[in-house]
């Protein structure tokens, strides 16, 4: 623990280091100034910052979709960022887990992934909860960003965001491939009704099983959190009623147009 | 109608344009915003960057009015 405490320090004082080298004068509104150049483009706005700021978020997983969907979340400038994962840093996670750092072995993922955004962004609030997924946890929430890595849990978390009434986005990747979808419960598709049938445990590969490459987990990732900034800003092109299929060995993003389902038993009407 | 007025000469490029942007959002279709740009980048990037985003732009001097559209 000490050496990654030491670690952590020398993280904080390299920044403050360098920042005091290069930069003499502080810029004259920091808010302004950390969220430029996402203010200047013309889709965003000051209201839209001001819709992030008020947000609260959850990421539910800290691996390897998480580290980008909560790095670029926190980035931005989300309000209030609940990071949930109930697993310890492997060093089998590193390749591909970039919140977490040869030090953090051992380390709570939840804890280890709030430190570095803490980092990144202290002007906002964010939250560890070293838990399992439980469907309390999307009360009050503006978002979930699902970042798990089975099908049970991708199913829960469908159900209890569609339960609450909380926009989600889902997201999976294994091997060279993966998908993401975004979902407005009760106006749009959930990811039950594109995918009905939960794949039965040992159908499919998991991660362990299959291997992922570090790159493909950060795109399917940062696509995640770009749909996330989307919902959260109210921008045009939400991927709803539809799931992007990504295969990163061949290039092709192949977008699926799914309906609702009246008679879906997570956000149907019956 | 009194017409908003913003002074960006002190700042450097993109931050002209983002608190050109920021005022523009907080204005009616059809009010004006007058902007006092530096001389060089400024007063190159800001009356572009006002007339790519579809608004009315003129400039006179170092002064940049803009008419939101």
């Amino acid at each position: 623990m000490n050496e990654r405490r030491a670690f952590l320090k020398a993280i904080a004082s390299a920044a403050v280091g360098s920042a005091a080298g290069s930069k003499p004068a502080p810029p004259p509104d920091p808010w302004l100034e950390r969220y430029s150049r996402q203010l200047v483009l013309p889709q965003w706005s000051e209201a839209a910052q001001r819709a992030l700021a008020d947000a609260s978020v959850l990421v539910v997983g800290a691996g390897a979709l998480g580290s980008p969907v909560a790095t670029y979340l926190a980035g931005a400038g989300v309000g209030r960022l609940g990071v949930v994962d109930d697993g310890a840093v492997e060093l089998s996670n590193l390749h591909r887990q970039h919140l977490h750092f040869t030090p953090d072995l051992g380390v709570p993922k939840a804890h280890s992934a709030v430190a570095k955004l803490a980092f990144l962004n202290p002007d906002i609030v964010i939250e560890p909860y070293q838990a399992e997924f439980n469907a309390a946890m999307v009360e009050g929430q503006d978002l979930v960003v699902d970042c798990t890595d089975s099908f049970a849990a991708r199913y829960a978390v469908n159900a209890a965001c569609c339960a609450a009434g909380v926009p989600l986005v889902e997201g999976g990747v294994v091997g060279m491939s993966g998908l993401v979808m975004a979902i407005l419960p009760g106006e749009t598709a959930c990811y039950r009704c594109a995918f009905p049938q939960e794949p039965p445990p040992g159908a499919t590969p998991t991660c362990a099983q299959a291997g992922v490459l570090g790159p493909a987990a950060g795109v399917i990732g940062s696509l995640q959190a770009l749909e996330a900034l989307k919902v959260l800003a109210r921008l045009d092109g939400a991927l709803t009623d539809a799931f992007l299929q990504v295969d990163l060995a061949t290039h092709e993003f192949l977008r699926v147009s799914v309906r609702r389902r009246e008679d879906c038993p997570d956000c149907g009407a019956a | 109608m009194p017409v908003r007025t913003l002074d960006v000469s002190d700042l450097t490029c993109p931050m002209t344009w983002v608190r050109t942007k920021l005022e523009l959002e907080r204005l009616e279709v059809g009010e004006a915003l007058e902007v006092r740009c530096a001389e060089g980048e400024a007063l190159e990037n800001v009356p572009r960057s006002a007339a790519d985003a579809g608004h009315d732009v003129r400039v006179d001097g170092r002064i940049v009015r803009i008419v939101r559209r």
